[in-house]
């Protein structure tokens, strides 16, 4: 069903869905950007209707509920160990299609990849959707390349706020309850989404080995600063590295954690005895790159990456993955002509 | 007509007395170092109506137009009237152009409009500065820069003030990167250590330069909400004793940093060698006749500095004293 609300009635709503369950959200934090009086828009908890940011692409994406930065597993004690609480509550993601379709990507990674996951999945049974409609194409954005535009389902209702009047399509009959309630009409709503991005990308099919040793990896071994800030604000990248903690006042109490690791920061691919198999930034790029479009498909059918094109907004180097996407497939092109 | 000019007159309304007989130049106040394009183009209408048609960039961020009859001062003034209407400085009298000279033009580095170091925006607090002070004849010079980088050169100048901004640490967002520990060390003074996954920051070390913030990829490292500085004291160029500024308070707030300044001028309303050479003493001298304490009880007087603020107890300053000797070391 579709309903328009104030945004008063929004928050009420919010309050009402709110009393059994968390609330995710993008939120403008002022002053939290990089640079002095800059703000940045990540994720984090809500209560009220203006908090959430709407408008703006958000930097960092949802995932950080999913797969936290930094998250304790365990703590241990001599003989005994003991799992870290969470919080049991339900939890609603509001989030867009392209990041929608992202969720598909981590669980491929974290539930279906040989074996389940047990700390993603039990923050992932807790976890449903609220669908962000883009009214219009932000910057860098190339979802419609990657067929990630439009989300067919898999979440509770859509938001779309349009004139200072939040539009809802309501997809779950409790839920439909509680905004029929505070509903100002009811109407026909459709979620918004975008058919056309300013960025177009064309994904290769087949990447012979040859593509490996291609020159145009070069350039990035010069450009790229191997921040990975690409990776982190990337709503699919999964990586992780382990830490085993023995608190420093008493080395017989500790905690494991897993903390949030990037292909292009430094230690990525470091092995016992000094190895280290990426060692310039053009490698770690092509790494990069070729698993978002390539590798991850021969493993689970379709591309890893979603095309929200924040990797390229962040990049403080103003690398564009995107253009780097297309430099692959004239490649690939190239080299079928070649022979 | 006899030519008659009271050169006392002519440098406290901002023209220069040249070695050219005849001629002047015309000194235009640039706060903060920015100006609208309009009034740059001003500027060098009047460099060709006036002037010799050559503009001087001052080392103050001011521009000097040479090669001015003494008989076009009164044309000039009124000339660049727009200019100091742009530049919002403050005026006694329409088209007489700038009621003082002594206190100098206010300088400030990029800052946070430009730079993605800048702590804060200078050119806004130099703007600011420039109101309260100015016009005044005393000979003062104060600078504004965004960073510990001091780009801006304010440790050559009576007050300088550098930006900085408290590092605030979440370590849930933290991934143990190490890059703001590595570029603190490369460009900054080496405040962070890893212990157990987790930076911790040398709080005594640590200058609030903000390096960690900008290389942070996670928005573990952000910004406080509060914009601080380092307030250096009494640098200064000259004959008798060049000398670098040396740090008095660090962590102040933006109110205190003001009252200061202003205090200042009181202080050196009061001090002042009666027969200093056309009324002009650098501050520093002054504080070298009176002590240092008496200097902070002037300065600091009804300030109320935050909670972090930390004052120097003392403060000694270096350079050559080439009135003592010439030598070579």
């Amino acid at each position: 069903m579709g309903y328009v609300l104030s945004r008063d009635s929004f928050t009420r709503v919010l309050k009402k869905i709110g009393q059994s369950r968390r609330i995710y959200a993008p939120v403008n934090k002022v002053g939290e950007g990089r640079f002095t009086d800059v703000d940045v828009v990540r994720y984090d908890f809500v209560t009220e209707a203006p908090e959430i940011e709407l408008d703006k692409k958000s930097d960092y994406a949802f995932k950080e509920i999913l797969t936290p930065l930094s998250q304790t597993l365990f703590f241990f004690t001599e003989d005994e160990v003991k799992e870290a609480d969470m919080d049991e509550r339900e939890v609603i993601i509001f989030l867009r299609s392209c990041d929608l379709h992202a969720v598909k990507r981590l669980d491929a990674i974290y539930l279906e990849n040989k074996f389940v996951d047990p700390f993603y999945k039990r923050i992932r049974d807790k976890v449903r959707f609220a669908l962000i409609g883009c009214g219009r194409s932000y910057e860098d954005c190339f979802c419609v390349s990657m067929g990630t535009n439009r989300a067919d389902g898999g979440y509770l209702f859509s938001v779309d706020m349009i004139g200072g009047k939040y539009y809802f399509d309501v997809k779950d009959d409790e839920l439909a309850a509680i905004f029929a309630s505070e509903a100002e009409s009811e109407q026909a709503v459709e979620a918004r989404y975008v058919t056309e991005n300013e960025v177009k990308v064309t994904i290769p099919g087949n990447v012979p080995v040859s593509v490996y040793k291609d020159p145009l990896w070069e350039e990035y071994t010069v450009r790229c600063i191997n921040c990975g800030r690409c990776n982190f604000v990337c709503p699919t990248c999964t990586c992780f590295t382990m830490q085993d903690i023995f608190y420093t006042d008493n080395g017989r109490v500790g905690e494991r954690r897993r903390v949030g690791a990037s292909c292009m920061v430094d230690g990525y691919t470091n092995v016992a005895g000094g190895g280290q198999y990426r060692r310039t930034n053009g490698e770690r790029m092509r790494f990069k790159v070729l698993h978002k479009i390539h590798d991850f498909r021969k493993r689970f059918g379709f591309d890893m990456c979603v095309g929200c094109g924040r990797c390229d907004m962040v990049c403080p180097e103003y690398i564009s993955y995107a253009n780097i996407i297309n430099k692959v497939n004239d490649a690939v092109e190239g080299g079928a002509v070649n022979g | 007509m006899a030519r008659d000019i009271n050169t006392k007159k002519l440098k406290k309304n901002a023209f220069r007395y040249s070695k050219v007989r005849g001629e002047t130049a015309s000194r235009i106040r640039i706060p903060g170092g920015v100006i609208n394009a309009k009034s740059m183009a001003r500027i060098a209408e009047v460099a060709e109506k006036y002037g010799n048609g050559t503009i001087f960039v001052t080392n103050r961020q001011g521009v000097e137009l040479p090669g001015i009859a003494l008989e076009d001062m009164d044309a000039v003034n009124s000339m660049i009237q727009s200019i100091i209407d742009d530049s919002g400085v403050n005026q006694e009298e329409r088209d007489k152009g700038y009621p003082a000279s002594g206190t100098r033009n206010v300088v400030a580095c990029p800052g946070s409009r430009l730079c993605p170091f800048g702590c804060y925006d200078t050119t806004e607090l130099a703007r600011k500065m420039d109101k309260m002070i100015f016009p005044s004849h005393l000979h003062v010079k104060i600078a504004f820069t965004g960073c510990s980088n001091d780009c801006a050169k304010v440790r050559m100048d009576d007050f300088g003030f550098i930006g900085m901004t408290e590092p605030q640490y979440d370590p849930n967002r933290c991934v143990s990167c190490e890059q703001c520990i590595k570029y603190c060390s490369i460009r900054s003074v080496g405040a962070l250590s890893l212990v157990n996954g987790k930076v911790v920051r040398d709080t005594a070390k640590c200058i609030g330069c903000g390096v960690c913030v900008a290389y942070c990829p996670t928005r573990a490292w952000t910004r406080s909400k509060e914009h601080y500085f380092r307030v250096v004291i009494m640098g200064r160029t000259g004959k008798k004793n060049p000398r670098l500024a040396e740090d008095f308070i660090k962590w102040a707030d933006e109110e205190s940093i003001f009252k200061m300044v202003r205090n200042a001028y009181a202080y050196v309303e009061e001090y002042i060698d009666p027969n200093a050479l056309e009324g002009k003493e650098h501050i520093g001298y002054i504080v070298d006749r009176t002590g240092f304490d008496e200097f902070c009880k002037w300065v600091l007087k009804d300030v109320n500095l935050n909670e972090k603020a930390e004052v120097a107890s003392r403060v000694y300053w270096g350079g050559r004293h080439y009135d003592r000797s010439n030598d070579l070391m």
